[in-house]
């Protein structure tokens, strides 16, 4: 099984040091804002999210209604192809040349921005993470704090090169030029794409959670309005609301609640002095309801994309976010890649994981993250054994039926085994035990006389 | 007399030996009646853990055969003793051997402390100590308070804890082998926080995990030395007569 | 098949279920009670916590004295103006629907005929307040407004300055929202003289 090269990652010290003490100060704040209800919150959260993805077409036709209601449309995308190209023609059909986007990872998910670059839109990334990125022409490296990996000489360099700013080190400066450049970008778009925390379907609405303004802006300042969402963040009702918003805000940067929390249900109304005139609902499956219909993984879907089994990943806090093949890095990751893109796209993925179970202990809507990587870890075998590795393990578990060959075969295994393969890959990074004398076996024979 | 059987693991018995001992000697001195079958292997983890689940269940099998009858086992390794209590069941759904046996499972530490009620052993270590919590006793077992109780209730003994006493040392089992770099650089991660607390030993309840930060230390030529909760409890420990 | 009708299908299959089957209530509700008392003193606390400040006076003619000192002669708009006239000023002045105790937040419908965008544009945000509208928390609001669309297009919740920490982690107010942030607090309007 090939295994991606993570040398250079593990071997940088500034990359390192960036993501320890962000991960770190992430988790810390996080357990600074927790409650002792934490729990039965977390219970609530993936009841309530059980329950609507178990009777999903129910709540997408509600939410469809009541969005339809409130004088939005409902735009349904079985793939990236059809929603990008949904948001191409609007656009093209209302002489939009430039879109302001905020921050989603489902639009990521689709490669949007490329999309409509390639029919000649300019769509401009707005929060100040992610335009550091598109302006340096990277990927988010953690989805809640996407450039956690750039210094603040870093973004300098970046903004030199594309704003011609002067020379500025300091992060309230370097917001400062993001906020000027930014400012004339909303003003002058035709249009804002975010993507959605939350649907609700009795409300026929979107939840944006944020707290730069940005996504307010995006979906307040232009004339058209157009949330992308995948189907599964659908909720049953805003009273649901008090307790997402509180583990999402408090999970992800441990704050009691985010800075702006907008809850939108269609375009302006009568006698409103602004808003979007035109509000579109992107609802896209892209594999969705692919994942739906494996009952014991269904609750990769819960997912509210908070980001703390990042934080508190060992394995992402080591490689960071880059050495994940997808969209989504860290646990939740792992379990969505192989789910969306098949098991044999990156079978090494489920196994690179210690097992620790950070991820499954902090999730706010309580993924059981370490028990789906074990099951990926059987279908990929099921799928596609390692010959090699299949009969060792045939022959390893006859030896561990049979307690005679057993006693007489492991310490033989352990003293007499060839520095090569794991041992080799084992002495690479630490050294082996020496072998004992005897084995507990023989001592407590010995004792027993 | 409460009557256990020792399950101490394929890696105890094969690689250290002494930590079983010390299990033994610390269970006889609280009152036990301890016996070890000999049949007793692997608790199935390698492959279940590794997705060869067939395999994995024939092991859990012959586990379950071995062990019939069995008042309580007691295990020297939170880690094998959640994958019986924990994990079985996945292998072996509505086996009713499965449901009979978990509850009488116990880790070491955990047969201590919840159902003996012991919390001071009587035994006595010269040092400064610091506990690694190991993962699955922690986050499955939920195994945080009992080691620490029986630790500082050993004479001479100071326990200072390590600012990410919680994190993962990066063994994970062939994880160490499949992604050596990335289980090398946790470990590092891991004895880094150690020497800061400037403890001379490390104390776990997993041999496992004890393996790796071993031999990390040594590695770095560290002369902070590994020890299984058992063998500091059994440390000038008076065997029961 | 369109789209739609093929994504339904398959959540159907999926979950082995038909057009129109029933669906079983969801889990009751989890409402939340917020603190009780000294709602003015608790919002006051958490919204100074991020960096807002908050004056507490007794009549509207002493608002209007802390708006003043509050705007310190700079330009403002009040309640509504186009998009560009709100671009260019300095501060909005808006009311709030409801102010939250427990998390200082200040919650807005678009109902009440104010300008979305100017508790966002410019770089100050001053909000006058009743005291009566403050409840102890997010879940009282829900309680009140169980379809908080049905009258508005947008309820917002603003929760202090709007921030960032993208640079190195480095706390920043002020990134697209106000950096800045007033509320007033009229203690109780109608026995004011
Ligand atoms: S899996 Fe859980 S912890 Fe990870 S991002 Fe999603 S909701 Fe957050």
């Amino acid at each position: 099984m090939k295994t991606p090269d993570v040398t250079a990652a593990l071997g940088d010290k500034k990359l390192q040091l960036a993501i320890y003490s962000a991960t770190a100060r992430l988790g810390e704040r996080r357990r600074e804002t927790i409650t002792s209800d934490h729990e039965e919150l977390r219970q609530y959260a993936h009841d309530i999210k059980k329950h609507t993805l178990d009777h999903l077409d129910f709540y997408l036709e509600q939410l469809e209604r009541n969005v339809e209601a409130r004088g939005g449309k409902v735009i349904w995308a079985k793939d990236g192809a059809e929603a990008c190209a949904f948001i191409q023609n609007l656009a093209r059909k209302r002489g939009v040349k430039v879109i302001v986007k905020s921050k989603s990872m489902t639009t990521e998910e689709i490669h949007l921005n490329e999309h409509l670059e390639e029919v000649g839109i300019e769509a401009v990334e707005t929060d100040l993470g992610e335009y550091i990125l598109q302006l340096g022409g990277e990927k988010p490296f953690h989805i809640i704090a996407p450039a956690l990996h750039k210094t603040k000489e870093d973004v300098s360099d970046i903004f030199e090169k594309h704003l011609h700013s002067k020379r500025e080190t300091s992060p309230e400066g370097l917001t400062k030029i993001a906020r000027v450049a930014l400012r004339e970008k909303f003003l002058e778009a035709g249009m804002g794409i975010t993507g959605a925390n939350f649907l609700v379907a009795d409300s026929g609405a979107i939840v944006l959670v944020e707290n730069e303004g940005n996504a307010r802006l995006s979906s307040s300042a232009p004339k058209i309005h157009v949330a992308v969402s995948g189907i599964e963040k659908v909720i049953p009702r805003a009273q649901d609301l008090g307790v997402f918003l509180k583990l999402l805000a408090r999970s992800a940067t441990g704050q009691p609640l985010s800075v702006y929390t907008s809850f939108l249900a269609g375009a302006k109304r009568e006698g409103e002095p602004d808003g979007p005139e035109e509000f579109y609902l992107v609802l896209l499956d892209n594999g969705r309801t692919r994942l739906l219909a494996d009952e014991s993984k269904r609750q990769s879907l819960y997912c509210i994309r908070c980001g703390a089994c990042l934080n508190h990943c060992p394995v992402y806090r080591k490689i960071g976010g880059y050495n994940y093949p997808w969209v989504y890095s860290g646990p939740i990751g792992k379990i969505l890649t192989p789910q969306f893109m098949g098991i044999e796209h990156d079978p090494w993925l489920p196994f690179a994981s210690s097992l620790c179970g950070a991820c499954g202990e902090v999730c706010p809507v309580k993924i059981e993250i370490p028990r789906i990587l074990l099951e990926l870890r059987s279908d990929k075998v099921a799928n596609d054994p390692d010959r090699a590795e299949l009969w060792s393990f045939k022959v390893w578990a006859w030896v561990m039926r049979h307690p005679k060959f057993y006693a007489r075969l492991a310490p033989l295994a352990l003293s007499a085994a060839p520095p090569v393969g794991p041992v080799k890959k084992w002495l690479s990074q630490r050294d082996l035990p020496v072998p004992p004398a005897k084995s507990f076996r023989d001592l407590w024979k010995e004792r027993s006389k | 007399m409460v009557r256990v059987s020792l399950f101490v693991t394929c890696v105890v018995d094969q690689v250290f030996p002494n930590v079983g001992m010390a299990m033994a000697k610390v269970l006889e001195a609280a009152g036990c009646e301890v016996e070890f079958r000999e049949a007793q292997t692997c608790c199935a983890q390698p492959a279940f853990n590794s997705g060869y689940r067939d395999q994995a269940r024939t092991v859990a099998e012959h586990f379950l055969t071995t062990f019939e009858g069995a008042e309580y086992i007691v295990v020297p390794s939170g880690s094998c003793c959640s994958m019986i209590s924990h994990h079985f069941a996945e292998l072996l759904p509505g086996d009713n051997r499965v449901h009979d046996l978990e509850p009488r499972v116990f880790e070491f530490s955990q047969f201590l402390t919840n159902v003996l009620k012991v919390e001071d052993v009587g035994a006595s270590f010269d040092g400064l100590v610091t506990y690694h919590d190991s993962c699955h006793a922690l986050r499955e077992l939920k195994i945080k308070d009992g080691p620490r109780k029986l630790l500082q209730n050993v004479r001479g003994l100071r326990l200072v804890e390590m600012d990410t006493a919680e994190e993962c040392c990066g063994f994970g089992g062939t994880f160490s082998v499949k992604f050596p770099e990335i289980s090398g650089g946790m470990v590092r991660t891991k004895i880094d926080a150690i020497e800061r607390t400037g403890a001379s030993t490390v104390v776990s309840i997993d041999s496992s995990c004890l393996m790796q930060i071993q031999g990390a230390l040594d590695r770095a030529r560290s002369k902070i030395r590994t020890m299984h909760l058992a063998e500091v409890l059994a440390n000038t420990l008076k065997a029961a007569e | 098949m369109t789209s739609r009708d093929e994504i339904l299908s398959k959540a159907r299959a999926a979950l082995s279920r038909n057009t129109g089957d029933p669906v079983p209530p969801p889990p009751a509700v989890l409402l939340r009670e917020g603190p009780t008392e000294h709602l003015v003193e608790q919002f006051t606390a958490a919204l100074e916590a991020l960096a807002g400040n908050v004056v507490v006076v007794k009549t509207c003619e002493e608002a209007q004295v802390a708006v003043d000192k509050a705007l310190n002669g700079r330009t403002f708009i009040r309640s509504t103006g186009t998009r560009d006239a709100i671009a260019q000023v300095e501060v909005g002045i808006t009311s709030a629907d409801y102010a939250l105790a427990d998390t200082g937040s200040l919650v807005m419908f678009t109902e009440s005929n104010e300008s979305r965008l100017l508790s966002l544009l410019p770089p100050c945000h001053i909000a006058v307040i009743e005291r009566s509208k403050i409840v102890a928390c997010l879940d009282d609001v829900f309680r009140l407004r169980p379809l908080p669309g049905a009258r508005s297009s947008a309820m917002v919740v603003i929760t202090g300055p709007s921030r960032t920490a993208d640079i190195e982690m480095r706390l920043v107010r002020g990134v697209h929202g106000p950096g800045e942030i007033h509320v007033i607090i009229i203690d109780d309007v109608t026995r004011s003289p």
